[in-house]
Order: C-alpha cells, then sequence, then structure tokens
C-alpha cells in the first residue's frame, strides 16, 4: 500500500477523475449561479454527451478523428437542444417560483432518461479509446494512460478559460453583472433573456463535453445520470454554489477522498463522502470558496 | 369553506377506502394500500414544504430510518410488534431531531441542500452497514405478526394507521402551531418579531415531519416485507417532493392527491409501455407550464371562483 509507484498511480487516478467531474460540475455551478436554478437535468445532459460520442464512434469507426468529432459534436448537439429547452419552455418560468423550476428539471431528468432507452437502447454502449492515446506515457514513477492524462490536462485548460472569460472579457462582466442585479442589468439595455439562455447552453455543453470525455473510461448507460449528478452537487456544495474555482478544489476533495478512501477504509468511502460533505457544510455552510448569500447582495 | 370541502373530501375518502374490500379485487387493495402509504409520507413532507415553507430535498431518509428500524427491531431482535413499531417511530423521531438540529440552522437553498446530503449519508450507511441493514441487497424477510399477515388484515390495518395519522396531521394544521407554522412560512422576520422562535418551530416541524415519514416507512417495509437502500436515494426524496407539488403545497389534501395520482400514473402508464417515465415527466412538464399550483390547487381555485363574492381565504 505504501509502494510509491501504486500511490502515484492512485494519485493519477485522482487528479484525472477530479478534471472529468469538473468539466461537468462547473456547469451545473454556473447555471446556479447565473440564474439560481438547481439543473437535476445536468447529469442527463452528461450522458447526452456520452451517448452522441458512442454514435458518432459508431458511425465513422474506431479512428482518432471519428473520436474527436464525437468529442466536438456531443456539446453541439446538448447546445442546440438546451437553447430549444431554454427558448420554449424554461424562459417561462423565471418570473414563478424557484420550486417550478425544480420540478421543471426533474421532469426533463425523467424524458432524457428515457428518450435515451428509445433512441439509444436500454443496455450498455461501450466507446472506445483514441488510438493515437491508447498507449502509456513514463510518468519517472510508473507509466500512465495517455487519454487519461489529456483529461486531466482538459480540466486546468478550461478551469483557466472560465476564468479569464469571466474576469477580462466584457460577456464575463455582464455575466456578472446579471448574477448580481438581473433588473439594473436590463435597465442598462442589455437583453439578460440572452445572458440567461447563453449561460444554459454553456452550461450544459460543459456537461455533454465532460460525458464524452468519460465515454471511454465509464461507457454510456441509461443509468449513468443518477450518480454522476450527485457527484456533482457534492463537488459544487463542498467548492460553494456559484463558484467556479470552488467546484475545482471541489472536484479534487471528492476524487481524492473517493480513490484514497477505497484504500484505508475499503467498503466504507462512499460514507466517507457524505461525512465530509455534511462537516463542510455545518462548517461553511455556502461551500469552501463560496460567499453567504447577505455579502453578495 | 374551501376548508369544508376538503374535510368533506377526507371523510368520504376513508368512508369508500373502507368500503373497499367489499370489491374483492385483491389488486384493487394492494393498490390501495400502496397509495395510503405513500399519500402518508407525502402529508409529511408537506408540514415542512407546505406549512412552515422549508423545501427539504432529502425526506426519503426518514422513510428508510422507519422501515429498517422497523425490520431490524422486528425481525433481527424479534421484539414484540407494538415495541418495534414504537420504537422504530422513536429513532426516526430521534434521528429527525438530531438531523433537523443542524438543518434549521440554514435557509433557503442551504437548507435543502443540507437535508439531500444528510439523506444521501443514510443512503450510503444502508448500502454499507451490511450487519444491520443487509447492505446492497436490502433488508428482506421481515417478519410480520399473525393479525396482520392477511392481504385484507393488512389493508384494515394501514387503513387505521394512515387515518390516524391525517387525522393528528390535521389537527396540527388547525392548532396554534399550525397557524405559527403559516406566519413563519409568509413571513419568517415578522414572525420572530412577534416572539416566535423560527428556529425552534422549524425544528418541531422537522420533527414531526420526520416521524410520520418514519410511520410511512414502517409500514411499507411491513407491507414489503423488506426495506431497500434506494429508499434513501435522492431520487425517492425527489419523487415525493413531486408528489407534494403535484397535488399543491397549500392545500391541505394536496399531497394525498399527488400522491394517489402520480403512483397510479406510474402503475397504470407502465402497464401499457416500458417508457412511463417519458409520459410522466411530459405530464409533469404539462403541469409546471399550465397548472402551477398543482392539482388540489386548480380545483381550489376553480371551487373560489364558483363562489365568488364571499370573499373569504381558505
Amino acid at each position: 500500500m505504501t509502494n510509491p509507484t501504486f500511490l502515484f498511480i492512485q494519485f493519477m487516478n485522482s487528479v484525472s477523475l477530479a478534471m472529468n467531474l469538473y468539466v461537468v460540475a462547473v456547469g451545473l455551478t454556473m447555471i446556479f449561479g447565473v440564474m439560481r436554478i438547481v439543473n437535476f437535468a445536468h447529469g442527463a445532459f452528461y450522458m447526452v454527451g456520452a451517448y452522441v460520442l458512442f454514435s458518432v464512434q459508431r458511425a465513422t469507426g474506431e479512428s482518432d478523428l471519428g473520436f474527436w468529432a464525437g468529442v466536438l459534436l456531443a456539446p453541439v448537439v446538448m447546445g442546440v437542444l438546451a437553447f430549444a429547452i431554454e427558448r420554449l419552455l424554461l424562459s417561462r418560468l423565471y418570473d414563478k417560483d424557484h420550486l417550478l423550476q425544480l420540478l421543471f428539471t426533474f421532469a426533463l431528468v425523467l424524458i432524457f432518461k428515457d428518450v435515451v432507452k428509445l433512441v439509444w437502447g436500454a443496455g450498455q454502449q461501450s466507446v472506445s479509446y483514441p488510438p493515437a492515446l491508447s498507449t502509456a506515457v513514463n510518468l519517472g514513477l510508473a507509466y500512465y494512460p495517455a487519454y487519461l492524462l489529456l483529461v486531466s490536462l482538459v480540466g486546468p485548460i478550461i478551469a483557466v478559460g472560465l476564468w479569464l472569460t469571466f474576469e477580462k472579457t466584457r460577456w464575463g462582466r455582464i455575466i456578472n453583472a446579471a448574477r448580481l442585479d438581473r433588473e439594473m442589468l436590463s435597465a442598462l439595455g442589455t437583453d439578460v433573456r440572452l445572458v440567461y439562455a447563453g449561460v444554459f447552453v454553456a452550461g450544459a455543453m460543459l456537461a455533454a463535453l465532460g460525458g464524452a470525455l468519460a465515454g471511454p473510461r465509464v461507457a454510456a448507460d441509461p443509468s449513468m445520470d443518477g450518480l454522476v449528478i450527485i457527484d456533482c452537487f457534492i463537488i459544487v456544495i463542498i467548492g460553494g454554489l456559484g463558484s467556479l474555482w470552488g467546484s475545482f478544489l471541489g472536484a479534487l476533495c471528492l476524487s481524492f477522498i473517493k480513490i484514497f478512501g477505497v484504500l484505508f477504509f475499503p467498503e466504507w468511502e462512499v460514507v466517507l463522502v457524505y461525512l465530509m460533505l455534511v462537516l463542510v457544510l455545518l462548517v461553511r455552510p455556502w461551500g469552501l470558496l463560496g460567499q453567504p448569500d447577505e455579502e453578495r447582495y | 369553506m374551501a376548508s369544508r370541502a376538503q374535510n368533506l373530501f377526507l371523510l368520504a375518502l376513508v368512508a369508500v377506502l373502507a368500503m373497499l374490500p367489499l370489491a374483492g379485487s385483491r389488486y384493487l387493495m394492494e393498490l390501495a394500500i400502496q397509495v395510503m402509504i405513500f399519500g402518508l409520507f407525502a402529508m409529511s413532507l408537506n408540514v415542512l414544504s407546505g406549512h412552515i415553507g422549508s423545501i427539504s430535498f432529502g425526506h426519503a431518509a426518514f422513510f428508510a430510518i422507519g422501515g429498517y428500524a422497523c425490520g431490524y427491531f422486528q425481525t433481527t431482535l424479534g421484539l414484540p410488534f407494538p415495541i418495534s413499531l414504537g420504537g422504530a417511530i422513536l429513532l426516526t423521531a430521534a434521528s429527525a431531531l438530531a438531523i433537523g438540529a443542524f438543518c434549521v440552522r440554514l435557509n433557503a437553498i442551504y437548507f435543502s441542500i443540507l437535508t439531500l446530503a444528510f439523506s444521501m449519508l443514510v443512503w450510503s450507511i444502508a448500502t454499507k452497514w451490511k450487519a444491520v441493514t443487509g447492505g446492497g441487497d436490502g433488508f428482506v424477510g421481515i417478519t410480520v405478526p399473525e393479525f396482520i399477515a392477511r392481504p385484507q388484515a393488512f389493508y384494515w390495518f394501514t387503513l387505521v394507521c394512515v387515518s390516524v395519522s391525517v387525522a393528528l396531521l390535521w389537527l396540527l394544521t388547525n392548532s396554534t402551531m399550525g397557524r405559527v407554522f403559516i406566519a413563519i412560512r409568509e413571513n419568517p422576520v415578522r414572525a420572530s418579531f412577534l416572539g416566535v422562535n423560527v428556529r425552534r418551530m422549524q425544528l418541531i416541524a422537522f420533527v414531526i415531519a420526520g416521524t410520520f415519514a418514519g410511520a410511512a416507512g414502517c409500514l411499507m417495509s411491513l407491507y414489503m416485507r423488506g426495506m431497500f437502500p434506494e429508499s434513501a436515494f435522492w431520487t425517492q426524496s425527489g419523487q415525493v417532493l413531486i408528489m407534494v407539488l403535484l397535488g399543491g403545497l397549500h392545500v391541505f389534501v394536496g399531497p394525498l392527491v399527488g400522491a394517489a395520482v402520480l403512483y397510479l400514473l406510474e402503475v397504470f402508464i407502465g402497464q401499457y409501455t416500458m417508457y412511463w417515465q417519458l409520459v410522466l415527466g411530459t405530464i409533469l412538464l404539462v403541469i409546471v407550464m399550465v397548472a402551477p399550483e398543482g392539482i388540489a390547487g386548480v380545483f381550489r381555485s376553480l371551487a373560489k371562483r364558483s363562489s365568488s363574492g364571499s370573499g373569504s381565504h381558505a
């Protein structure tokens, strides 16, 4: 158990799992941060991503081009779906009770689950690794799968990209303004509806991208949404609802506890995860990097 | 006035349910048993969501705790039935007190999330603590006392338990405490200015809600002769919340109606297509978009409109 190679591989597994989950969770936290909607359907969006990749791969055969085309197409397909959902249905609920929005995302969970079964069948569909990345890379202490290494890099790239967008661009400032004071922003002449649609679509695209990237690791399955959504909830709650770097930190916490928890407390690692969650919430109800609501307004 | 219509509805419902065994259909009775149990479960949640205005995402935890405790006391320990049942309900009340003490310190979405976290903690323990809960396979083979072993006897037992529970909840709603709950829902700040200890009231509501959910869990474990970790999973908490919202939050009988409608829809759609979730999801979607006040809420506003001019509030 103290073998350094073994520990190093577990460390890398934690990082690659964390970065994969981060891509999904950050979409959830964005949607909540700006729109104040707890999107239970986020896991379903993730699932659509994995299935789109599966379909593209089946159509093109096992090629690098087919794989990456699928990874790119997954968020595009989900983005179009999310845009339609937001414009046609969800946007009518913004002025209503938050509970209705919650119920709405619940309805989406049920609908997506069965539509996925109708389109792709109820069984598991495996997705293969892109051929060029099916090798292992020598990292000094151990060899590690090249694909998972790449996934570990996608997370930080997206994190920095989002941070730059939110801090340095006009679009980012508008989104921040929508989060802080929707009415004032609208009074200043910005079309807030467009901002909300954009955030919802972007969040859904991140979920689908995360689902596609997870495809080779977990295989596409109609029940994959139920557990990933709970992982994402844990991540955004630990990190702080609406906090971008919070979900980065939360993803690392969750993955390390899951993977190293198995080593030290086999069988009980799940309990450990929820214990940590409850502890964090008791000490900092708004999460590690989140802000209490009073301070935000 | 609308409240009088609800009382009549409840009395009629009990009368119909009391005569149901005369129909002689075992299938009908089994269906009614499950609807009653889910109805009680949804009613218990509404003490929080409807009366005092705290939305719990983790109410299934108490349903599961009650069910597992009942099975454990009754089967593993072999205690006499009244002690198992009473003990299970007391244990659920105690765990609701312990969990609630933490949860009511938080407001709004943070309250909801902490309840979700606690319920998933209960789920994870139920999945892993094999010695007590049977682990992922569930607690199977719960022994049931002789006097309720036959389906018809169990039907009567369920009807009595659920009717008594609903009557107790009705008394609570119409008591001073029930009014204070509503005052907190409408305006917690003003309620505290009036000298109400809001946190303590929320804790009391939390314990009441948890206790009745535990009672529903006991009934379910006795009915199924088993209890499974899925009962504490977040989707179960979501389902019972849907029942409440479907029926209508602010109507006393709303959750009962919602539970019956949702459960029967699941069963009947399931007979025609394996894609019942798609149909159910679509129905939910339509309700959210068209009738946001729930089914019972729609009936109530129809009743109000037809007797316009009286200006009374329910």
